[in-house]
């Protein structure tokens, strides 16, 4: 797990010579581990700087961090005053497009319809991280597949395998948290862009669907489980 | 809702129960003076141009490394339970690049490396790998440019 591992090159790193600093969410995995200096940090995984789009927050946490050096010996671990929380969060604020194409399932039409707004967030970020298996332009078709899978189509027979089931699902939520970040009106608030996905989008909802079919149908728990967070049914 | 990372007491007890490898003892180094230390950012968060990139599993200990004016970079922790936005809104929550070129243009720190590095963060529970070869490999690329204090990002 990255806080294990983070500590761990903390570790080897100061042993070499340099001197290191960690944020970390998990102060239990700092303490027992003695890292040399650890910055604890009570704020949702993934966001070590705590807030995107906040300079001047960043800033504070990494001067933070930065004070640890003139602490004349370790390990040392302190903690930074301000917390950010799931629960302080608001919903994404998103708009999503009104139905176009009436022959095609809503999440395919959906996806097709976002499109313009995926190419502007890669065009104002640019970058993306989706790209596990398949591209933007095979979104909709991708999610014809779920479509399918939903119906009973055994999963198997539609090209997939048990890795690529679970990179296209990663690729369909790249594509469409990226493409949130451009559209939402607002700070990104921890899983807002994973709740907005699987609560309100079409294409998130017939994943869900094609999960549960998969699951009814007695497929694999490793092959199926892995396409919405834990907790999801 | 996934619970991972949402639910403070599950949060903790995941954290209490990791198995964690034992160091002995503790190096600590006390760098120069901020103002004329060169800084660079290890992150755990499998970040990677296009064209490299980490394997699914635990089995994946080797870094990338990130040119300093780098900004495409793709998030490579491909975990479902993982939260996307903040780095999809802006990679310095994870990667604070810019932050860095700021605080060294405002004298607070010496310098900003020209290269930084990012292992995955899903490794082997004995974390044998990345203490015995890349972790060390990784920081003679780092004294090799003169590197004096370095950023520990996770996810």
């Amino acid at each position: 797990m990255c806080p294990r591992t983070v500590c761990t090159l903390a570790h080897v790193f100061e042993a070499a010579g340099l001197a290191t600093i960690v944020l970390t969410p998990m102060r239990p995995v700092a303490e027992r581990m003695g890292v040399p200096r650890a910055l604890y940090t009570d704020f949702p995984l993934g966001r070590s700087l705590g807030k995107p789009s906040d300079q001047q927050f960043q800033l504070e946490v990494l001067r933070a961090a930065f004070a640890l050096l003139e602490e004349p010996e370790g390990p040392v671990i302190r903690d930074f005053p301000v917390s950010v929380s799931f629960y302080d969060s608001q919903p994404l604020q998103c708009p999503l497009p009104p139905r176009f194409n009436a022959d095609l399932h809503p999440a395919v039409d959906e996806a097709q319809a976002l499109k313009a707004a995926y190419d502007r967030a890669r065009q104002a970020s640019g970058k993306t991280s989706l790209g596990m298996r398949i591209s933007a332009e095979e979104v909709p078709a991708a999610l014809e597949k779920f479509v399918q899978i939903s119906n009973g189509e055994p999963w198997e027979i539609l090209g997939f395998s048990a890795e690529s089931i679970y990179g296209t699902v990663h690729d369909i939520r790249c594509y469409y948290e990226e493409l949130a970040c451009e559209l939402a009106e607002g700070p990104i608030g921890p899983w807002a862009t994973e709740e907005w996905f699987y609560d309100q989008t079409q294409a998130g909802d017939i994943i869900l669907q094609a999960r549960r079919a998969m699951r009814d149908s007695e497929v694999a728990q490793s092959v199926w489980f892995g396409l919405a967070p834990a907790g999801r049914s | 809702m996934s619970v991972f990372g949402k639910d403070r007491e599950a949060f903790g007890k995941f954290a209490a129960g990791m198995a964690l490898p034992e160091f002995d003892g503790c190096s600590f180094n006390t760098p120069k003076t901020l103002a004329d230390a060169k800084v660079a950012i290890v992150t755990t968060a499998a970040l990677h141009r296009e064209g490299g990139g980490f394997e699914l599993g635990d089995s994946d200990y080797h870094f990338e490394t990130l040119p300093s004016d780098a900004r495409d970079l793709k998030l490579g922790h491909h975990s479902v339970n993982f939260d996307r936005g903040g780095f999809a809104a802006d990679i310095n929550v994870v990667y604070p690049i810019d932050r860095l070129n700021e605080l060294a243009q405002d004298g607070i720190i010496g310098a900003v490396a020209r290269h930084h590095y990012s292992f995955a963060g899903n490794q082997s529970d004995g974390v044998t790998e990345i203490r015995l070869d890349s972790g060390p490999q990784c920081a003679q690329e780092m004294l090799n440019e003169q590197v004096d204090v370095v950023l520990l990002t996770g996810t």
